[in-house]
Order: structure tokens, then sequence, then C-alpha cells
């Protein structure tokens, strides 16, 4: 069984392309399970057609003890008999969604979640690594192979290069690797090229390149992965291709994470950050 | 199946009217959360007549414990050879120092660390985490006590909500000092009650330390350990001499007095002699089926069932300890015989009511009987299922079952049956010796004991006859 971890920046895509790929993997005839490590719980609804399923915590919530949940109340079997686990959490603002992480991912290896029929387990996890519990899915004994969704926008690779410096913290104390960067395409410039380049720097590889195609959005709103809603569709190929890749995929690397300035250095060679210009700094318009 | 004991006076429509007349102050939501948990005994159906190892009710006063005080107190804090480091904020584990009463043998900082060691959490430990105080910690734990045999980090709530990863800093650090170093997660969050603390410290014993040594000495056919005896007051002194007197070598002790390198041996004996189910149950049955080790429970408590007991064991083994065990009794028995004779007079008829932990009070139901005392009404507060199957034999039947009662669920009941001892914990104590009611501490026996083996029970019967007779309570009246 691989663990796989999938991190990246807030919004950019990780539970879709996961949904996705894990979805492309089930074609392939994988057993796949995906654990949700969000409180928003939306690393479920394209395999489930489900609005959002009923979450670790919620039923926590409502039992008042995890020792009274069972797990096939928390465990959903959905698109190519993929299985489906929430952590879910609090509304932001309250409580703590970290330690929601390590109760859910407690209770499924107390109670049995870990079958040795699964060839991947999957964790979404929130874009923030905030807190321990965020890390949780990277421990030892769980994922070891780690996904880092990003796009050619600066922010985007800015927290693919911060996620880096946490695995290499992980890293030196155990088996956690960085596996590849994932290109979530947002069709900025030369983003082929400059993701490529960041994976080198890294270490790594840019283990594929995922156009930007509205066909994604179209099945998301039926609820459904592309490859289940049009497994035609060239964005469904891409999909495919990218889970071959990570199935045959044996680059696995401590990485070497960029310092600030070779990262604006590189943002700046592609033309997305341009030279700061000193004399400006501080200097009030009517100056 | 002997015939079924009663008390005068008690009924099970009486029982029932008790429980109904209590539970009628309730609200309606709380009423019915607490139903299930109260309940007349069936003394012939040999199983739970209540519902137990639940949520408390919020509201409710409640006597229970958390994971941590289960980790802690109850299963690690005993082990005498090592350094048990109680990590997070300094509260938990200062207030929790030396109060169970678990008694050691040894030099305090060289042969045995009854001690408080805590990280001591400060707000940057919470916002940055504790994995670098707690190497430093370790370090310096092995610095100070060379001789320690090894460490246990038992985590604090806010532990487990940062999300501190110390079982990666307990693996480095043990590599190390190359010592033993065990991390257990036992946040005080966690679970219902302490019984999950003790759950997850079995977990640990099974993960980092049995199988990690052997005796020094040979296998012997009559090698037992004693499993679940904390050495309250020294129990375990008392039972270990006891169990050595009938032929039996007692290779390692879990855990009062105990020594960590034998217990991690332990996986060697041929039976497992085990006091506390509650509290050590996991361990045997993993060590029945990875060693195949049977087990056996036991209950030192009382003459009756010392005899029936050291009989039971003699079962397990041949003729030369069958003989040591008739033998033992024939010496015990007049001596036994005596001391009832002394309190029994004074104690004939008096009713007392139990509320403890997980295991003593139907273990030390037959003591009270001994002395010609009736249990009218019996409880835990961390008990499971089968613990209250093994109670509903020992209870007199139609008596009241309470499972995590509240402190006003206690009182009425108190005031209705009326007890003249009342044998529970600290938090009790003084609500009931206000109300003019005798009372002793169950956990830590007050200050006295062992109450465990022969030698135990001449200090129960004085201790008893102490409390219920002593003059003082003819010199108070409670203005209630």
């Amino acid at each position: 069984m691989r663990q796989i971890a999938i991190y990246g920046k807030g919004g950019i895509g990780k539970s879709t392309t996961t949904q996705n790929t894990v979805a492309g993997l089930a074609s392939l005839g994988k057993k796949v399970m995906i654990v949700g490590c969000d409180p928003k719980a939306d690393s479920t609804r394209l395999i489930l057609h489900a609005k959002a399923q009923n979450t670790v915590m919620d039923l926590v919530r409502e039992l008042g003890t995890v020792e009274d949940l069972e797990l096939e109340d928390v465990m959903k079997i959905g698109y190519g008999n993929i299985k489906c686990v929430e952590s879910g959490g609090p509304e932001p603002g309250v409580g703590c969604a970290g330690r929601g992480v390590i109760t859910a991912i407690n209770f499924l290896e107390e109670n049995g979640a870990y079958t040795p029929d699964l060839d991947f387990v999957f964790y979404d996890v929130l874009g923030d690594v905030v807190c321990g519990g965020f890390a949780m899915p990277i421990r030892e004994g769980k994922a070891e192979e780690i996904y880092i969704v990003t796009s050619g926008e600066m922010m985007a690779m800015y927290a693919a290069n911060n996620i880096s410096k946490g695995i290499l913290k992980y890293a030196s104390s155990g088996k956690v690797r960085l596996a590849g960067l994932i290109c979530n395409a947002r069709k900025t410039d030369m983003e082929f090229e400059l993701i490529s380049e960041l994976a080198r720097r890294l270490g790594t590889q840019m283990i594929h390149f995922v156009p930007r195609d509205n066909q994604v959005q179209r099945a998301e709103l039926r609820r459904m992965t592309v490859i289940e809603y049009s497994p035609e569709h060239p964005q469904a190929k891409e999909y495919l291709t990218l889970a071959q890749k990570i199935a045959d995929n044996k680059m696995l690397v401590v990485p070497t994470p960029l310092e600030m300035e070779e990262l604006e250095e590189l943002l700046m060679k592609f033309g997305i950050m341009e030279e700061e210009d000193e004399t400006i700094v501080g200097v009030a318009e009517a100056a | 199946m002997s015939k079924i004991r009663t008390v005068e006076g008690i009924t099970k429509e009486s029982t029932e009217a008790l429980i109904s007349e209590t539970l009628a102050a309730y609200p309606e939501k709380a009423k019915k959360k607490r139903t299930p948990h109260l309940a007349a005994n069936d003394q012939t159906s040999g199983a739970a007549c209540v519902k137990s190892n639940k949520k408390t009710v919020p509201g409710v006063m409640s006597a229970r414990g958390c994971a941590y005080a289960g980790a802690k107190g109850v299963v690690w804090g005993p082990i005498r050879d090592m350094v048990h480091v109680s990590h997070g904020p300094v509260g938990c584990g200062w207030y929790s120092w030396g109060t169970r009463r678990n008694l050691m043998s040894g030099i305090n900082g060289v042969t045995q660390f009854g001690m408080q060691f805590t990280s001591d959490f400060q707000e940057k430990d919470i916002v940055y985490g504790g994995d670098k105080k707690l190497k430093t910690l370790l370090n310096e734990a092995h610095e100070l006590f060379p001789l320690a045999k090894g460490i246990s980090v038992l985590s604090e709530c806010p532990v487990g909500l940062i999300g501190d990863d110390i079982n990666s800093v307990t693996k480095t650090v043990s590599k190390e000092l190359d010592i033993p170093i065990i991390p257990c997660n036992c946040e005080g969050f966690r679970g219902v009650s302490q019984s999950l603390g003790h759950h997850i410290s079995n977990d640990s014993i099974r993960d980092y330390i049995i199988e990690t040594r052997e005796f020094a000495e040979p296998a012997g056919p009559y090698d037992v350990a004693l499993i679940g005896d904390y050495n309250i007051g020294g129990d375990v002194w008392s039972a270990k001499s006891l169990l050595e007197e009938i032929g039996l070598n007692v290779k390692s002790v879990w855990t009062g007095d105990g020594e960590l390198e034998k217990i991690a041996a332990t996986h060697t004996v041929k039976l497992n002699l085990i006091h506390c189910y509650r509290s050590m149950n996991y361990m045997c049955k993993v060590m029945e089926e990875k060693y195949g080790i049977p087990w056996l429970e036991f209950n030192f408590f009382g003459p009756t069932k010392i005899r029936e007991s050291l009989r039971a064991i003699a079962e397990r083994f041949d003729d030369v300890i069958k003989e040591k065990v008739e033998l033992a009794i024939a010496k015990y028995e007049p001596i036994m015989q005596a001391i009832i004779d002394e309190y029994k007079p004074r104690l004939e008829n008096k009713k007392v009511m139990l509320l403890v932990g997980g295991l003593r009070p139907r273990h030390t139901i037959g003591a009270y009987e001994d002395l010609g005392m009736d249990c009218v009404g019996s409880g835990y507060e961390f008990a499971h299922g089968d613990d209250y199957d093994r109670t509903a034999p020992e209870m007199p039947d139609a008596t009241v079952v309470y499972d995590d009662p509240s402190e006003y669920e206690l009182e009425k009941f108190a005031h209705t049956l009326k007890p003249d001892l009342i044998g529970s914990g600290i938090k009790e104590k003084y609500v009931f010796q206000k109300m003019g009611i005798p009372f002793r501490q169950m956990h830590s026996w007050d200050y006295s004991g062992p109450y465990h083996g022969y030698q135990g029970f001449e200090i129960f019967a004085r201790d008893v006859d102490m409390a219920i007779n002593s003059p003082t309570w003819k010199l108070v009246k409670a203005p209630f």
C-alpha cells in the first residue's frame, strides 16, 4: 500500500486534482481510499456525487465520543469502489481543526480502515500546514510520498517552496519524500518551463502538466470527476496520464528548498516578477 | 450457583422506587441519559444490569478522571525504576504526584524515581511546539538520573491539540541515549474516563516494552507474573509474599513497585495472575494470544476470597503447589478467624455502600461479608460491561448498582439506604463525613494498607471497625 499526501496553496485545486487522479487510478484497476484532511470536507464530493459526506468529526460531535463511532458510519464507497472518508472539523474561527485530523486518522487506524487490499491511500490536506495536526498525514508510518499541486502564479510557487521546507524537516527524521510537483495550469506565461525549472531546483520533477480546461468545471457542476463524466474527453486522458505516472513513479527525493532570493530570482528570470527598484522603497508620493 | 443472598428490607421494588425517585429530580434529557446507568442487581443473571463506559452527562458532578490520569496515575506511575514525564503544562503532573499511594521500594533518585517530572509548557511551547523542549528534557533527565532504566512520556491535553509528534522525538532520543523511551498519547480529552488511559498505556507496553528483555535466570515451571496490582499501601508486598509462600516464582509485577526490565521479560512466564482486570486485561489478552500465556483473575480481599483464589491458582499447577496452598490456608485461617471473632461482633449487619474505580467494589464485597457486613449499593467510576457482569454474582440480589453516579445520586442513595460506611474517593469523603456517615477512601486505602492478602485483612478489619465504631460520630450531629 502506498500512502500519498497532496499539499499545495489554498484554492490551487488540490481536491479537484486529487479526485480526478484517484478516479484515474480506479479506472486503471487500483483500489484507493481518500482521506480528506480539511474541515471544509470537499475532498470526496466528486467521487460520491454528494454535497458533503458525513465527516468523522460531525459524528463525534453528535455521539459525544469517538469511541461510539463505527467505521461504516464514516466510510462511504463511491465511483470505482473508491473508499471515502472526511475528517471534518469546526467552522473557521473556533475549535481546533488540526486535532480533527489527528482524531480522524487515529480512528481509521484503530478501526482497521487500512486494509491490505488497498493499493493507494490519498490524503487531501488543507492548504497551509498551520499546526502539527496538518502534518499528521506525513508522520512516521503514514504517507511517505508527497505531491505538491502548484501553478505558475507567484504565490502558488511560494507555497510549494514552503511546503518543501516542511518536507525537508520531516524527511530528516523519517521516510517522507517529495515525489513531484503537479502543475495545475492557470495559463500564465511560460508556465510549463517555469514549473519544470522550479521542480528541477527543488530536486524533483514536474510529474505532469495538467492543462486548464472548462470540462473540469462542467463535470464539477454535476459533482463528478471528468473521468466519470466524459471518459473520452482529452482532459480525462490528462488525468489518466497523471494517474499512470503516479502509479509508475519511483522518484522520491529529499527536497532542496530555495532561499527567498533564489526564488525571486527565478521569478524575475521568467518575467513573472520585476526587478525591485530599491530607490523608491519607503518614499511617499508627495516627497 | 450458591443461594441467592439478599439484604433485609431491600427488594427489587424498593430499589426501583429509590431509583425512580432519584431520577425524578433530573430534567428530561438528563433523566433519559442516566436511567440505563442505575438498576437493581439481578444476582442470578451473571450479567451487567447497567449501561457503562459512556460519556458523563454534562452538568452532573462525576468522580471520573481522564486518560492522562489513567496512564500516569495507574499504569505507568508505579513502575519504580523509570522516570515518568508529564509532558505539557505543570498542573497535571504536579497534582497527580504521589497522590495514589502506590508505594515504592528502593532509594529515591538511585533505584526508584517517584518524583515529578514535567516539561512545564509555556505560551511559546504551544505556539512553536514542544518538540525541542522534550528533547532537552529527556537528555537532562538521563543526565540527572543515569540509573533510570527508561523514560515514559505521558502527553497532556495541549500536546495532542497542537499535534506535537512525541513519537518521533522519543524514537530519536531513545536511540541516542540507548535507553527505552516510551511515548504515550494519553491526552486527557480522549475517551470518556481514565479507562482509555489504561488501554492506551497497555498498548504502548505492547508496542514498546514486552519481549525487549529476557530474565537472566532460566525459566521454571512456577514462573508467574502479578498483573494489575499497583502496590497501594503496600498491597503488592503482601500479595507477592503469599504467592511465594505457595511456591510460585513471581517474576514480575505490573506495575506496583514494578521494574521495567522485568515487565519487558514477562512474555516467558507460565501464568499471568491478574488482580485489576479493568486496567490490565488488555495486555493479558495480548500475552495470551501472542505467547500462549494463560491468565487467571484472582481476588485477595478477605479470607473467603483468598481461599477460593488460592485453590483456583493451585488448580493450574501440580501437587507441589496444591499442597503448599492447603498448608498456607491451614496456617492462616485460624489467624483470620481470630480477627473475625474480634471484629465481627461490632460490625455484624452493618451496611456499606461503595463507589470505586473499576474493580474494587466487586472484589471487596467478600471481605465485608467475612466481617458480617452487607453491601447495599455498589458501582464504578469507569468500569465496562464485563466488569458489571462480574459484579452481578458478588452483590446481594436487588441492591442498587450505579454506573458513574453523580454526587447527587450518591447522596440520595445514602439518605435512603442509611449505610454505616461509605467507601469511595477523596471527592466524596467530606460530603459524607459532613452527613455524619463514616467514610473510608478506598482508592488510596486512606493513608493505610495494605489490604491485599492475609496480612492485609487484619488491617482492613481494623480500619473498617475504626471508621464505623469511632466514638466521634456520637459527639457530632449533622444539621441536615
